[in-house]
């Protein structure tokens, strides 16, 4: 399918070609010159809370407490289900009517709230108040309550803001405002010179290392391994795993992404004079590589010692890659937006395993943070009708992913299971967010989420497809019963 | 501004989502952020259900505040209808729409579109999921029947002579079922079934399985059946006072409901009371009497159980488990307010004080305080359940997907009361076995605060009883569960780790807490103490017992203002207490 034959009867869709790279990369057609499919229906994402479910997992002393409506509640339980086994770190302040109508000062009710859950938790060090919907419209202003509560409760527990609504983030962005919030809190590394004294526009020699966005703590000790041996350090990442003990920044900064949806915090962490270096992401050991050599370079470490350095890393990833190479190649994914993981992806998926993307599906497409990736999944290699898509409009993607019928779908978990009803075979994507995938040990794993549905759908052709919800349940037939006599009277 | 960590019910739109995603040929329009569309996951991984619900969300965003989004609301009305051809559309607006005052309905009507639009005005900040549920069930019903009320005034003949004048088996509505219900799919078949063994058939069952054109010919059946009460309660009442239909109110959950369900059913039909009660018994017989009668099930006398669901699931649990098994009720609740009246009653003709809150940490305080040995609840309690070491079965929603079983599993009519019957016994101690961990408890394999052995994979470790409210408890579960990966602990999606208590944790857990002296005791301001030799007795007893003795002890001591409890205390209370 060719994205300007979507365009016809979409009123909504808008193909905008994408500018011209200011660098060549050669002479194939990269992803980088691709139209993109622009749609602005319905979508059919998670909000920005949800990235509370691995933050508080991943810093274990704070407590993220959304200020919002049962909606916010529910979605919490919903998406994160009610089977964790201890009691999470977070919770919500359920706005109601009273609030709503003044008869209760939202502030003094927040701080009540904020009191109790302190008192029953002395543990937490960060409370983070997150802002939804509902305290968005209203205006609630919790920075300002942010600041009030902090008077009060620091220095044993500090009192932060960010906003994780729906109308302003979706799912993995709420990491993205809730990192940003840490910033202004993080020390001044003390081995850069300060913003102050820094000459304005002179390099300055990289003096720490940070890694951005959330990774498990598995992979950050291997990452950390392979670091050491390049002999580049000190390495921090971000977040860290106790929020009381935030990474310091400064113009020695050098900063990696780990997840393609921190933006803004990269910003905010320019501003106190960090610089990016620019690296696809560690997914696969194509990525993983370059995004180590990314730092290599930075750090003045020559070619031969980054090899000698991944080589056992490089070489495990790549054998684990093999078995799942003969399930996944040349079989067609098509990926509906979720995470924003959607692009690097799938340029693993076709580069290492030989995939073939039809559709790739993102949130938003942040051109500055994905330059590296567009210009990897090369568009040579690309199926003739391939889309990039930006934004949703979950029918008529609907309607596509009918259309070219992919060997595989990654979605949501709202759709899932209707795509498999359609005997399409589907990958939730959240479970992509929650697993260890980085690095070149990972890769394997990483591998063999794509592959599993494939294999499991192999193995079961066997059984017949069901009716799986009758319309009507079916009585047990029982033999026909003649009324009974009417009672006498 | 409450605090919550996690909520029995959702907000109103989901139970409007319950009630369009259980039906046929409705569309639902929900002026909503995107982040509000979490809740077709309920329907498409909790209940597996095979299709999107019909639901259609503007997912305005920040951007578009200052805009049109009433255009967008018409916009995503007329394309709902251009593609899903509904013969009915719901239209209404989630907690945040609410707030931005759009009146989705009144604009959707605006349009003109050749069927029926039903606003629904539901205060997200006011009502929550049942009521939501109720409302639009109630608000559609009446814009699909109204039509074909008859003028008011205007007089039915009896039910007999209905049926009896055209020739026919008297004929009913099932009212109250929904998408994402607990067993409500199962339920409705087996009432069907009791029902036709009796001679009464099944007109339309609603909301789930029906049409808006369904709707249309409800007033034609002779009697309504409320099988749930919170959705199908206020529908009936309104058929009631419309069609003048007459409703059957019993709700058919275990074995002496199901006979009274059968009783009023022929009563209000005119059917030979006798004779059906008779046809239930021979044709639709339920194991249940006589697997309670049996001496193995003596063991089950007196069982202390917990209970907390919605009201109407809460109630029959109660009066299955004093009057059908011999258990013995220690607590009864409800999360629903507006029921609360029928859990008071229950509770106090039991004579404990009812439970009345959608305060999870409220069940949590009042079983930990209750230490019963099995709790009949919602997932929220098998949560609870799980933390305190206790056996759980769940008998209300809201539920998890292991709660919608692939085998037919009802909890009404005969087969429901064999499925009660063996889902709460099965969890319990079996008799012999309790005699003889309580006999040879220093055996070294019972030492290890074994569950019933039949139940090895499932069975919670040792009660975490006297665990405080958080501390280590929780951490080393936590901590079990973090060892794979950090973001990989949530579990991904609703399908992971659902199994019952994990073993591995719940073991940490009790290493590290459980059976810590006196952490239970010290919590509580001016309990009595246990002398070092009372706490070592205390651990010979077996430990689906012990939380139990503890309390028992514990009050005894409190009662008589004895500050230090000894072993000979301990035995002073067994004295008082005997074995309950
Ligand atoms: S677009 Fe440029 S300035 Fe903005 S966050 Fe990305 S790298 Fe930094
Ligand atoms: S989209 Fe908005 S209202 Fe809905 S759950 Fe997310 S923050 Fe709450």
């Amino acid at each position: 399918m060719n994205p300007s034959t979507l365009d016809a009867g979409d009123r909504r869709a808008e193909t905008v070609p994408a500018p011209t790279p200011s660098v060549s990369t050669g002479e194939s057609r990269g992803c980088r010159d691709l139209p993109v499919l622009k749609e602005r229906g319905q979508r059919e994402v998670f909000c920005g809370l949800t990235g509370i479910i691995w933050l508080h997992r991943k810093m274990q002393d704070a407590f993220f407490l959304i200020v919002g409506s049962r909606t916010c509640a529910h979605l919490m339980q919903s998406a994160a289900g009610v089977m964790i086994f201890a009691e999470p770190r977070f919770g919500t302040a359920i706005i109601d009517e009273r609030d709503l109508a003044g008869m209760a000062d939202v502030h003094q009710e927040l701080d009540k709230v904020v009191t109790r859950l302190l008192d029953r938790r002395p543990d937490i060090r960060t409370l983070f108040l997150v802002g939804s919907c509902p305290s968005e419209v209203i205006k609630l202003d919790l920075s300002r309550a942010a600041e009030r509560l902090n008077g009060i409760h620091a220095p044993d527990c500090r009192v932060l803001a960010y906003s994780g609504s729906g109308i302003e983030t979706t799912f993995t962005q709420g990491e993205d405002t809730c990192l940003q919030a840490l910033v202004p809190k993080m020390p001044e590394a003390p081995d850069s010179p300060g913003t102050a004294v820094a000459t304005p526009g002179a390099p300055v020699a990289p003096a720490s290392l940070l890694v951005v966005g959330t990774m498990a703590d598995v992979v950050e000790d291997q990452m950390r391994r392979i670091f050491d041996a390049l002999g580049i350090g000190p390495v921090h990442f971000f977040p860290p795993r106790r929020s009381a003990e935030l990474p310091p920044v400064g113009p020695g900064t050098r900063l990696l992404l780990a997840q393609p949806w921190i933006n803004e915090t990269i910003h905010a962490l320019e501003k106190r004079g960090a610089e990016r270096l620019h690296a696809p992401f560690p997914l696969g050991v194509e990525g993983t590589l370059a995004w180590f050599r990314a730092a290599a370079e930075a750090w003045g470490v020559d070619e031969a010692r980054l090899m000698e350095a991944t080589a056992s890393g490089r070489e495990r990833g790549a054998r684990s890659l093999e078995r799942h190479r003969e399930v996944l190649a040349g079989k067609r994914i098509f990926f509906f937006p979720d995470s924003q993981l959607e692009l690097p992806l799938a340029r693993f998926l076709h580069r290492e395993l030989g995939m073939v993307p039809v559709e790739v599906g993102m949130p938003y497409l942040h051109r500055a943070h994905m330059e590296q990736e567009m210009e990897l999944l090369d568009g040579d290699f690309l199926d003739e009708g391939f889309v990039l898509s930006e934004g949703q409009d979950v029918d008529l993607q609907l309607d596509r992913c009918r259309a070219v019928r992919p060997d595989l779908t990654v979605c949501g978990l709202g759709l899932a299971n209707p795509l498999e009803a359609m005997g399409l075979t589907t990958k939730w994507a959240i479970e992509l967010v929650f697993t260890p995938i980085q690095g070149f040990d990972q890769a394997g794993d990483l591998a063999e989420l794509f592959a599993r549905p494939l294999r499991r759908h192999a193995a079961l052709r066997s059984m017949p497809a069901m009716p799986v919800m009758p319309a009507m349940p079916a009585v047990p037939a029982m033999p026909a019963v003649p009324a009974m006599p009417p009672k006498e009277g | 501004m409450q605090l919550t960590i996690w909520t029995y019910e959702g907000p109103p739109h989901v139970g409007a989502m319950r009630v369009a995603t259980g039906m046929k040929d409705v569309h639902y329009v929900l002026h909503a952020p995107q982040g509000d569309t979490y809740a077709d996951l309920l329907f498409t991984m909790i209940e597996r259900r095979d299709h999107r619900p019909p639901v259609t969300y503007t997912t305005f965003q920040a951007q578009d505040l200052g805009g049109d989004t009433a255009g967008m609301v018409k916009q995503s009305v007329r394309d709902a209808y251009e593609r899903f051809r509904p013969q009915a559309l719901l239209v209404g607006a989630s907690c945040t729409a609410e707030l931005i005052q759009d009146d989705p309905g009144g604009l959707a009507e605006t349009l003109n579109l050749p069927v029926p639009v039903v606003p629904l005005e539901l205060p997200s900040y006011q009502r929550k999921e049942n009521w939501g549920a109720s409302e639009t069930f109630y608000q559609l019903l009446r814009a699909m029947a109204l039509p074909h009320a008859p003028p008011p005034g205007t007089e039915r003949l009896p039910v007999v002579e209905r049926w009896q004048t055209e020739g026919r088996r008297p004929s009913c509505n099932l009212l109250g079922p929904t998408a994402l219900g607990f067993r409500h799919r199962d339920d409705v078949i087996e009432v069907t079934r009791l029902l036709d063994a009796i001679g009464v058939d099944v007109s339309v069952v609603a909301p789930m399985t029906s049409s808006p054109a369904d709707l249309a010919r409800l007033g034609d059946a002779d009697v309504n059946v409320v099988l749930y009460p919170e959705v199908g309660g206020q529908a009936a009442t309104w058929l009631e006072r419309t069609f003048r239909q007459p409703v059957v109110r019993t709700v058919p959950i275990g074995v002496g409901a199901t006979r009274d369900f059968v009783r009023e059913m022929a009563e209000v039909t005119g059917l030979d009371v006798d004779e059906a009660l008779r046809i239930v018994e021979t044709r639709l017989p339920s194991r249940m009497p006589w697997w309670s009668r049996s001496v193995d099930s003596t063991y089950l006398t007196d069982k202390r159980v917990f209970i907390f669901g919605d009201a109407t699931h809460a109630v029959a649990a109660a009066r299955v488990a004093s009057e059908e098994l011999g258990f013995q009720v220690v607590g009864l609740g409800c999360y629903n307010r507006e029921f609360a009246r029928e859990v008071r009653t229950a509770a106090k003709a039991l004579g404990i004080e009812p439970l009345i809150t959608d305060d999870y940490l409220e069940v949590e305080d009042a079983i930990r305080e209750a230490a019963p040995e099995l709790v009949l609840g919602t997932q929220m309690e098998r949560h609870i359940a799980k933390r305190l070491g206790l056996f759980c079965t769940v008998i209300s929603a809201p539920v998890h997907v292991q709660d919608f079983p692939a085998r037919y599993s009802p909890q009404m009519g005969p087969e429901g009361a064999n499925v009660i019957f063996d889902s709460w016994v099965h969890p319990l101690m079996m008799g012999l076995e309790e005699h003889l961990l309580g006999m040879f408890q220093d055996d070294f394999e019972f030492a290890n605060d074994r569950g019933p052995s039949h139940l090895h994979a499932e069975a919670p470790a040792a009660p975490v009883l006297s665990m405080a409210t958080e501390p280590e408890g929780a951490n080393a579960g936590e901590g079990a569960l973090r060892a794979a990966a950090v973001p990989a602990a949530a579990g991904a999606g609703p399908h992971a780790s659902n199994q019952a208590p994990d073993p591995a944790g719940a073991q940490a857990a009790a290493a590290s807490s459980a059976e810590a002296p006196g952490v239970g005791t010290a919590a509580s301001a001016g309990a009595p103490s246990w002398t070092a030799d009372a706490e070592q007795e205390l651990k010979k007893i077996p430990f689906f017992v012990r939380g139990k003795v503890r309390r028992n002890t514990e009050s005894f001591a409190a009662e008589r203002g004895i500050p230090t409890i000894t072993v000979d205390t301990m035995y002073d209370a067994k004295a008082h207490f005997g074995n309950r």
